[in-house]
């Protein structure tokens, strides 16, 4: 009994209540004619799809920078390189390289950027972040509008001018990811092995980080600003340093994306990505000021899990399609319980 | 002029904190237009006996407090500051509690209102009343001129110096008509020479009204310019209580100080006068809000523990929090003949410096960290220790087993009572907790060590054992100790010499077997000078 | 204290004081011009928008005041006026009866939200905007999940126009003759070509009366005390939370009639995407009237509205002249709203920042030996 007492403790009821929940939904499926292993093929996808740009939550938890509502930038930057790399005609690997290179430049710049501004709005981070990110993706709709792009496979087929709204992977990148050392079976089930290698190499590069002398500093600054900075740490600097990785791990992470997904969506798409992203963290277990891998994995499994299991159960069960308005409440109602459950002093 | 029964009568008062006997058997008599004087050291247990007046719920939260008290032959028992008020108290504290954007007359009347009905208030409430803007200006108007200071009631309190908000705070106490007794709290740290002495007239016309007044104050000269009576505490008990007409400072002083000096001090035995100097102070000052430091200017010898004592809120903290960069300071600390950067925690740490905090929760831990973390953190950022480099020194890898090794070594070394090396800090005992900050500071080998209030809020068990640690430190590696500390006993006890800081300034430095008397009045504020019949040590 | 009284120095304080405002001003005479609109469509469309949405922003001030930053849970409020017009609509009461009844059936409504709205924020003091931000998202999927689902099953709509073809949950945009332009309508005042809703501009007036008059009672004063410092409010024994809840639940119901207001106005009522928006443009233009995070008064809102909507109005037409289309003109009003928001967000965290580095130093002047 007390081992299951200590179990719940340390797992949250929160996370108890979602998984028995997605449990539940993957043993009512069969009954409502939803495959299985499709079922399941779709939370992999989803997890690999997501699972970077959560991992990017990391850093800027633990300096105590808050959870990254400024998400859109990194996704802008990657935007940027796959247009750019779709603009050069890089195809297949090349392509996929080519968008990480050509992006890399801006995810470094924006990070920097944010970073300032971040260190001169301590205690605002999250309300600020929130709007430059609005602001930043309604800027870059301007700019895709404007920006000279000539390859015909993404500007509109009439007028000429401007960037398509979305533009198709196909014959570029699509999948490549993907379909590296695939697993099939049957005709519903794919493992994406490449996909998951790429995260699991991801994780252990973020792993690897906060084994070192600067990862160690930046874990104290978000757990007691005061005692790192009696340590001699500079504060400004570490706090820099996780929002250019927030904002890289943010790059790559649309990246995967995309190529899983097969399409490049611009103008208001980066909008609201960042809430999917804090969500699943929150899920995961992670705190405004504390948030390890663990959480990371946990959190999108459990949270795109039930993004993939209630409209497709549901929606079969009873007809109507409910998935977008559970989306919402889930999502928005772990950020709100979350924000409420501030204990550190917040300055 | 006798009366009947006194305005405030409080009896028998004893009281603890988590068994911890802070007051004990405190009586005190208040009559109407006397001006009581109460003094004492740090946890002589004024501030409690105020806070158990005032209802302040840090009291009712612990457990209440054990004793009666009377106002006016009626036995009351606030639960809350806004009891006390409606019966007649008032207290200023030390920390402003204003409402910066409000003009003095709003403040002065904050919560207090004057109202007017209207036809909304029966339907929606009282809160719906409408403020009479002129009358409350009359009224505050009224109280500022009571006080015999010039200020307009429509400034800005955010747009005033600061000895102008104390006066409205002041003036928020009394304005109110049934205001019986007021509580000031070391009303003249914040202001200047001139208001002081204004600050003080106000105090006697306020007590020709008949309003009763506890002045609360380190500075005894002040006290004996305006205090009828004098009551004085010491270790949670009063030691005396008499007219101040019939006693004099220095008598306060050594009886704040006194106690029966047991042959405790082993420090002296073997301190060379004569040793270099190691570290030296020159006009520091320090921005440390609440523990101002404005010029110290001392000299530290190689090897010894140095002590520095003095009253909370004088500025001792001031000194290491300045010299170790953590907060604003200027002057100068030269340490092995080199002057130190400062305002920099690193270059502090880097010239051999190392510090446990008297925060021991806010600065010394890392609370949600394990314990090993939290001793080997300062030495690996500041000293490359505890890392492995890897690709040539691009990478510092952390190396966890070295952390775990040197937490074990320190936890047999110091004794510390945990499940293992991995166990959060904030899981351990108050006592646990300040080993592992000493553990902390030991772990970065500095050539000096700052201490500040070593045994603060841990058991008696624990201080021993913290103080032998210290010692032990001092002696086997020679590591110079600057120890600060409000209990002078503890200082007397380790260090080899004892300077005391007064109003930001060093008032004097003395070994630790000076008298009682001596201690008290470097205690006790500026002086003048036929007032000091003390031999000085130098 | 001396006061500077200089001529120079009046007008940059006003200058810094006002760099919003200022800059938006500048922005409209460039942009007034490209847009090729005639001064009296322009003031006619002003007249028509003050009358709008002022409402809407003036339900922002009393949270500012106590110190809750912009309350972007007004959509709480928004929304129950929404489901009072749907409730309506199915009955078929008309007119100015009709809105008055939607006023009456939605105000407990957004008074029981408003009160779940401040409880939320009261558990998350220093983090109030954000939490605001993510409630009405939130809320948002909860009002998606009524209007969409019970609507139609649970609770009973008759009127066909209202429902959906597969028989439960409300049209994407409904039609409101009924109470359209209803209040508009009741006193409309003519002055050459420029058609004035007066009833509505008396409506906004008797509630600009109520916020000036709020401000002199007990309860707007304690509201600023609990604004500024709530420690020492506290401390005098105001009851903080209670009055931040209330500060709160009166925002979400002027919220609520704004809505209405802004939906009679328009005539349509778009049931899913309508009250997303509201709180974000009604921010914006609170900001660019100059008003602060911590300071917010009433000319505030109506420079505020009048310059957000003349750049609003202006924007694709302006887009289409400088740049050739107009999308990118509602793109570049988008980004202005929202850069906006982000740049007073951003002022007003350096500006405190600043203000207690200044406060603690001036503690410091008095230890110079």
């Amino acid at each position: 009994m007390n081992r299951i007492r200590g179990f719940v403790e340390k797992a949250g009821w929160a996370r108890i209540i979602i998984g028995m929940l997605l449990l539940s939904l993957f043993i009512a499926a069969p009954s409502v004619g939803v495959r299985v292993d499709q079922s399941i093929t779709d939370v992999i996808a989803r997890f690999g799809m997501n699972g970077i740009m959560v991992l990017g939550m990391i850093p800027m938890v633990q300096t105590g920078c808050g959870l990254n509502f400024g998400l859109p930038l990194g996704i802008i930057a990657g935007l940027l390189g796959a247009t750019i790399s779709i603009e050069l005609g890089l195809t297949g690997i090349a392509g996929f390289a080519g968008a990480i290179g050509l992006a890399a430049p801006f995810a470094l710049l924006f990070g920097w950027a944010y970073g300032k501004l971040l260190n001169r709005v301590k205690g605002g981070e999250m309300m600020i972040a929130t709007y430059v990110g609005f602001s930043s993706v309604s800027f870059m709709c301007m700019m895709w509008m404007l920006l000279p792009y000539r390859s015909p496979k993404m500007i509109w087929a009439y007028g000429g001018s401007g960037l398509r709204t979305t533009v198709s992977l196909e014959g570029f990148w699509i999948h490549i990811l993907d379909n590296f050392l695939a697993i099939r079976i049957g005709g519903n089930f794919l493992f994406p092995t490449g996909m998951i290698l790429f995260f699991v190499f991801m994780a252990w590069i973020m792993w690897a980080f906060f084994h070192t002398k600067t990862g160690t500093a930046m874990t104290a600054v978000g757990s007691n600003p005061d005692y790192a900075r009696a340590a001699g740490i500079n504060i400004d600097k570490m706090r820099s340093i996780s929002v250019i990785m927030s904002t890289v791990y943010g790059t790559l992470g649309i990246l995967v994306y995309q190529q899983s997904f097969g399409f490049i969506q611009l103008y208001n798409a980066p909008f609201f990505m960042a809430l999917p992203a804090v969500a699943a963290i929150l899920i995961g277990g992670a705190s405004v000021n504390k948030a390890n891998i663990m959480n990371v994995v946990i959190g999108t499994i459990l949270f795109q899990g039930l993004l993939t299991m209630t409209p497709s159960v549901i929606n079969a069960a009873i007809h109507s399609d409910l998935s977008e308005v559970v989306r919402i409440i889930v999502s928005d109602g772990m950020i709100v319980y979350a924000l409420t459950r501030v204990t550190r002093k917040s300055r | 002029m006798a009366q009947q029964q006194p305005l405030l009568h409080m009896q028998g008062i004893t009281k603890e904190y988590f068994g911890n006997r802070v007051l004990t058997d405190v009586s005190l008599d208040l009559n109407r237009g006397e001006i009581l004087g109460l003094v004492g050291e740090n946890g002589a247990g004024k501030s409690t006996l105020m806070n158990i007046l005032f209802g302040m719920s840090i009291i009712t939260q612990t457990g209440g407090y054990v004793g009666k008290v009377y106002i006016d032959g009626k036995e009351v028992n606030f639960q809350n500051p806004y009891d006390a008020l409606q019966a007649g108290i008032g207290m200023v504290h030390q920390e402003f509690s204003l409402i910066p954007g409000f003009t003095a007359t709003e403040n002065i009347l904050l919560n207090g209102e004057i109202l007017h009905d209207n036809i909304v208030t029966k339907i929606f409430g009282p809160r719906l009343k409408t403020l009479d803007l002129p009358e409350m200006r009359a009224i505050a108007e009224k109280s500022i001129e009571l006080l015999g200071v010039e200020i307009s009631p429509d400034t800005l309190v955010a747009e005033m110096p600061v000895g102008h908000k104390q006066f409205t705070e002041l003036a928020r106490e009394i304005h109110r008509p049934e205001m019986k007794v007021l509580v000031l709290d070391e009303p003249t740290a914040v202001l200047t020479e001139s208001e002081a002495q204004v600050l003080l007239a106000s105090l006697r016309r306020l007590a020709t009204t008949g309003i009763a007044i506890i002045f609360i104050t380190h500075r005894l000269r002040e006290i004996f310019d305006i205090c009828d009576r004098i009551v004085i505490m010491r270790d949670g008990q009063v030691v005396k209580e008499a007219p101040t007409s019939d006693t004099d400072i220095e008598q306060v002083a050594e009886l704040m100080v006194g106690r029966n000096v047991s042959a405790k001090s082993t420090a002296t035995s073997d301190y060379n006068e004569n040793a270099e100097t190691i570290i030296s102070l020159d006009h520091l000052w320090v921005d440390m809000p609440g523990e101002t430091v404005r010029d110290v200017t001392l000299e530290v010898h190689k090897g010894e523990i140095f002590g520095i004592g003095g009253l909370a809120g004088q500025g001792k903290l001031g000194i290491p929090n300045g010299i170790m960069g953590l907060y604003t300071a200027g002057g100068t600390v030269t340490l092995h003949g080199k002057p130190i950067h400062l305002n920099d925690p690193a270059a502090a740490l880097a010239a051999g410096m190392a510090f446990v905090s008297e925060d021991r929760r806010g600065v010394g831990l890392l609370l949600e960290e394990p314990l090993d973390w939290n001793i080997a953190f300062t030495a690996m950022q500041a000293q490359n220790k505890f890392l492995r480099p890897l690709l040539g020194g691009l990478i510092q890898w952390r190396d966890d087993k070295a952390i775990q090794n040197v937490a074990l070594e320190y936890i047999k070394a110091l004794d510390i009572k945990c499940t293992g090396t991995d166990q959060p800090a904030q899981e351990l005992s108050g006592g646990n907790q300040q080993k592992i900050c000493l553990a902390k500071a030991f772990a970065v080998q500095p050539d000096v060590l700052f201490v500040s209030e070593p045994t603060r809020g841990i058991d008696v068990g624990a201080k021993v054992l913290v103080l032998q640690a210290l010692r032990t430190y001092n002696r086997k590696n020679g590591t110079t100790i600057v120890m600060v500390s409000s209990e002078l006993e503890e200082l007397r006890s380790i260090c080899d010499r004892i300077a005391i800081v007064d109003e930001g300034h060093i008032a004097g430095i003395l070994p630790p077997s000076a008298t009682p008397k001596e201690f008290g009045m470097l205690l006790v504020g500026k002086l003048e000078q036929e007032e000091i019949k003390v031999d000085s040590h130098e | 204290m001396t006061k500077k009284t200089g001529f120079k120095d009046t007008i940059s304080q006003i200058f810094v004081g006002n760099t919003v405002p200022i800059m938006f001003i500048v922005l409209i005479i460039f942009a007034i011009p490209l847009s090729g609109f005639s001064s009296g469509y322009l003031i006619q469309e002003m007249v028509t928008r003050v009358g709008r949405d002022s409402f809407l922003v003036l339900s922002l001030l009393l949270p500012i005041m106590a110190g809750m930053g912009l309350n972007f849970g007004m959509v709480l409020g928004a929304m129950s006026g929404q489901i009072g017009i749907i409730l309506v609509t199915n009955w078929g009461v008309t007119g100015v009866g009709g809105l008055f009844l939607t006023m009456a059936l939605a105000t407990p409504l957004a008074a029981l939200l408003g009160w779940m709205a401040g409880i939320v924020l009261n558990r998350a003091k220093g983090r109030e905007m954000v939490t605001s931000l993510m409630l009405g998202y939130f809320m948002n999927g909860v009002y998606q999940l009524v209007v969409l689902y019970f609507m139609g099953k649970i609770i009973s709509i008759k009127n066909p126009v209202l429902v959906l073809s597969r028989g439960y949950g409300i049209r994407n945009a409904v039609d409101l003759k009924g109470i359209r332009q209803s209040l508009d309508k009741l006193l409309l005042l003519k002055i050459g070509d420029i058609s004035v809703p007066l009833a509505t501009f008396i409506f906004i007036a008797l509630l600009c009366l109520f916020i000036w008059w709020f401000g002199r009672t007990k309860l707007g004063h304690d509201m600023r005390a609990v604004g500024q410092d709530m420690g020492v409010a506290e401390d005098a024994g105001i009851k903080v939370e209670h009055t931040r809840i209330i500060a709160v639940i009166l925002s979400t119901i002027l919220a609520c009639y704004g809505q209405i207001i802004y939906l009679q106005n328009i005539g349509t009522l778009n049931t899913y995407n309508g009250a997303d928006q509201t709180a974000v443009f009604a921010a914006a233009a609170l900001l660019i009237g100059g008003a602060s995070v911590v300071k917010a008064s009433i000319p505030n809102v109506f420079i505020g509205v009048i310059l957000f909507h003349m750049m609003f109005v202006v924007s694709p037409m302006a887009g289409k002249t400088l740049m050739g289309s107009a999308m990118i003109g509602e793109y570049f009003r988008v980004f202005i709203s929202y850069g906006v928001i982000a740049l007073a967000l951003a002022l007003y965290v350096w500006k405190h920042l600043k203000e207690r580095e200044r406060a603690r130093r001036s503690l410091r002047g008095a230890q110079e030996p």
